[in-house]
């Protein structure tokens, strides 16, 4: 089980900010887990497969597609930060 | 180094002469405040909102302090960032870093901000007269982040 976190335009996009996820083991690294979430279509598809500027953290740690996901990671998406 | 993340305003004289309390060994205290501005031509923005992650958003700005910290010979440093509801012109953002000497503590609180702007999780949406929109991240920030590497 995993928890994933969605911020700002992302989550106002999809209409969730969080989810807890029963992912099923070959879904391991972030680009895989992109992919689950983008065969939910829509908006998913649009936020997950056709967005080159979104951002991804495990743990609180920024990530990157090749970041590997374990079993009770917490996985955040959002768009590039613009605090400050 | 004093971390702060808060609805609350601060007070940069009160926050400066915390850091220093007890010291003789500083000459220089470098501040940065930044302000919400309001980019329209026509006074649209009623109000922001600093969204964030909490847990995250402490850990990153504890990071970057950390870099500060070990780069330049500097002896401290704040960082306070307001989230929630922000007026025009109200603060958002305040760096303070002191040292013995100017240079280093300049330097530190210009890579702070840069760091900050492109690393920490914090987005800002503006509440207008005609509706709201999320502000957009700048390449220039990137590159200013980009620069200190």
């Amino acid at each position: 089980m995993i928890e994933v976190l969605y911020f700002a335009s992302l989550r106002e996009a999809l209409n969730v900010d969080k989810e807890q996820l029963e992912i099923p083991a070959e879904v391991s690294s972030i680009a895989q887990l992109k992919a689950y979430l983008s065969a939910r279509g829509d908006i998913w598809l649009d936020s997950f497969s056709n967005n080159i500027s979104l951002l991804v953290s495990i743990n609180q740690q920024m990530a990157t597609e090749n970041s590997p996901i374990a079993d009770g990671d917490e996985i955040a998406f959002f768009p590039p930060v613009t605090g400050g | 180094m004093y971390i702060s993340i808060q609805q609350e305003d601060f007070d940069v004289a009160e926050v400066s002469r915390k850091l220093c309390a007890g010291r003789i060994d500083i000459g220089a205290i470098v501040t940065f405040s930044g302000l919400v501005r309001d980019r329209s031509v026509d006074r649209e923005l009623v109000a922001m909102h600093l969204e964030h992650y909490p847990g995250m958003t402490e850990k990153a700005l504890e990071a970057i302090s950390q870099q500060a910290l070990d780069r330049w010979d500097i002896d401290d440093l704040a960082i306070i960032h307001r989230v929630g509801r922000l007026q025009p012109c109200d603060n958002i953002v305040l760096v303070v870093v002191i040292s013995a000497h100017r240079k280093e503590a300049f330097a530190a609180c210009e890579f702070l901000m840069d760091y900050l702007k492109t690393r920490a999780p914090f987005w800002k949406k503006e509440i207008t007269r005609n509706g709201e929109v999320w502000v957009e991240a700048k390449s220039s920030d990137q590159k200013a982040a980009d620069n200190w590497k």
